[in-house]
């Protein structure tokens, strides 16, 4: 059974189309990345699944039950865009505050904020806290109560690299513990590399909802292929290829996915003229600009 | 359950931090220490004891005090939130928006009535140290104590519901300044000039009683009175309380802080993240 499933969403804030017809679904122990420019309608999908708005049209489903109902809430975590707390209160307090309103031990406080990196600060008041430490603390909130669907609106922004490989790492756990997570970002080398599965919106509208090597293949995008030459055989080489030569050494040559091979074996039969070769497939920054362009069109 | 009281201990805490206990406390105390000090004069000559004549003032400030301290408390709970942009998460936990606005009231109906009860004590302590038949006005006092817990629970329900209708802290913070000066200040100036005019007649015997119970503020203040016997000392709207059972008044009294928490959720309700 999936963990969540949308079909048809729609919402218009006045005569702004937020989504438009939007359906997909994530399984338990799938993570979902959800991208799209400013304003493409990912905070407003992921506060409609949260129940906090309504939907225009469309059904959603939250773990078997409805948006906001206290059995989506009781096992969904969320952390907003932005997130923030109250000033005065300490990460400690403010962890414990939560951990009571999910029925939980308040003991847990301070383990969960060790888990974060916010052992050391979880005396001080929220007020003192940098960017990054609350969005910390937006993360250990979201981890109380082994939730089974997490929704992270931008969860990495702010974060340090050491922090975002941390963060990466808790949710790689909750993941194979077999929760469901949506996740927006703009971080596409991370996503790529910690993430099962692509939704991509433009406009209020889905464009692509796939695995990253399916998307790679139905956009087709050229590989590049690097070639050094050895030295005062680049012109050689770039003639042979009908390649274009770069500098002394380097040829570079784009080809089609369906080409790849042919292209290979033409280089290799170029022998001692070629000294190395690096293959640089379409990145999700490719990819992803090659949906919301195409949608655009 | 568990969940209004998480709420209210971390709004008392916040209470705290914000020094709201501290000023809530010192204004009542001092109040109350003024008031004392202006009652020290002689008293025997009305037949009443000294506590009870403190009472009668205690009432006519506690009718202004109360409601402000209330409205002071209660205007960001919503406003505030939305603002500072903690609503949303807060709305994606466990728990009804009942249960997390019974937790801000249960929190600061707490504030109220340490606040009060330090500056009624102090009145009590400074009449007694007086004179010991001071005993007979302690009955006053605790009745005087308990409605004005009742008052205040009625301006915290309105305060919530301004603060969820207006959205914004500095919107909100405006109009609870106009309702209280509508409730509490005008409404009575309003009713005396009416009953004055009227001298007695139809109006004051028909129309008043119901127009009494539909402000808090007036309700309490002539229950107080009334029960109290002290409407000799008492000003305004009060010195008509003749015309207003005090059971009457008593029965409003108790159904108002409901009305007001029903209008305050009816308004978050409306509220979206
Ligand atoms: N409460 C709102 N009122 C009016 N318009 C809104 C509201 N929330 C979002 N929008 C609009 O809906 C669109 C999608 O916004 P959003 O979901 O926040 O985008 P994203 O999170 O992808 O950057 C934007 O055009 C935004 O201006
Ligand atoms: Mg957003």
């Amino acid at each position: 059974m999936q963990s969540l499933i949308l079909s048809h969403v729609t919402k218009a804030f006045g005569a702004t189309r937020a989504l438009s017809d939007v359906a997909f679904a994530v399984a338990p122990g799938e993570r979902v990345a959800l991208l799209g420019h400013n304003g493409a309608g990912k905070s407003t999908l992921m506060k409609i699944v949260l129940g906090l708005i309504g939907a225009d049209a469309g059904e959603i489903t939250v773990l078997g039950a409805a948006p906001g109902s206290h059995a989506a809430r009781s096992a969904t975590a969320y952390l907003p865009e932005n997130v923030a707390f109250h000033p005065a209160l300490t990460g400690q307090e403010q962890i414990r505050h939560y951990l009571r309103l999910r029925g939980q031990d308040p003991a847990q406080a301070l383990p969960l904020l060790e888990r974060v990196g916010l052992a050391d600060a979880a005396r001080r008041r929220i007020g003192t806290y940098s960017k990054g430490m609350r969005q910390r603390v937006g993360l250990a909130q979201a981890l109380i109560g082994r939730p089974r669907l997490l929704v992270l609106d931008e969860p990495t922004s702010g974060l340090d690299p050491v922090s975002r490989r941390s963060f990466w790492g808790i949710l790689d756990g909750l993941a194979a513990d077999g929760a469901a997570i949506l996740l927006s970002s703009h971080a596409l080398t991370e996503v790529e590399a910690r993430t099962d599965r692509i939704v991509i919106l433009s406009h209020g509208a889905m464009v692509a909802n796939d695995t990253l090597a399916a998307l790679r293949r139905r956009a087709a995008l050229p590989t590049h292929l690097q070639i050094t030459a050895r030295p005062g055989a680049a012109d050689e080489v770039a003639a042979a290829l009908a390649g274009h030569r770069l500098n002394g050494v380097r040829v570079d040559l784009s080809c089609a996915p369906g080409d790849k091979l042919a292209r290979l074996g033409q280089i290799a039969a170029l022998g001692p003229l070629v000294e190395d070769l690096e293959l640089i497939p379409p990145s999700l920054d490719d990819i992803y600009r090659h949906f919301c362009t195409e949608a655009g069109s | 359950m568990s969940r209004i009281f998480a709420t209210a201990a971390s709004e008392a805490r916040i209470a705290l931090r914000n020094r709201w206990v501290a000023i809530a406390v010192a204004m009542m105390a001092l109040f109350a220490l003024v008031l004392s000090a202006a009652g020290s004069g002689p008293s025997g000559t009305l037949g009443f004891d000294r506590l009870s004549v403190t009472v009668a003032s205690l009432t006519s400030l506690a009718v202004y005090l109360v409601p402000l301290m209330a409205l002071l408390m209660s205007f960001d709970a919503v406003a505030g939130e939305v603002e500072r942009g903690t609503l949303a998460l807060a709305l994606t936990y466990p728990g009804s928006r009942a249960s997390l606005l019974a937790g801000k009231f249960v929190a600061h109906l707490g504030i109220l009535a340490l606040a009060v009860a330090v500056g009624y004590g102090i009145a009590a302590l400074a009449a007694l140290a007086f004179e010991a038949r001071a005993v007979a006005g302690l009955a006053a006092l605790w009745r005087l104590y308990w409605t004005s817990l009742l008052l205040g629970a009625t301006f915290l329900g309105a305060g919530y519901a301004v603060s969820a209708w207006a959205r914004r802290p500095g919107a909100a913070a405006g109009m609870v300044i106009g309702l209280w000066l509508a409730a509490v200040v005008l409404y009575d100036l309003g009713l005396l000039a009416a009953v004055v005019a009227d001298g007695g007649g139809t109006f004051t015997r028909h129309v008043f009683p119901w127009l009494v119970m539909g402000n808090p503020a007036d309700a309490f203040r002539l229950f107080n009175l009334a029960a109290s016997g002290a409407t000799s000392a008492a000003a305004g709207v009060a010195g008509a309380a003749g015309f207003v059972p005090p059971l009457q008044a008593l029965a409003w009294l108790l159904l108002w802080p409901f009305a007001a928490f029903a209008l305050a959720i009816a308004a978050f309700r409306k509220v979206t993240p």
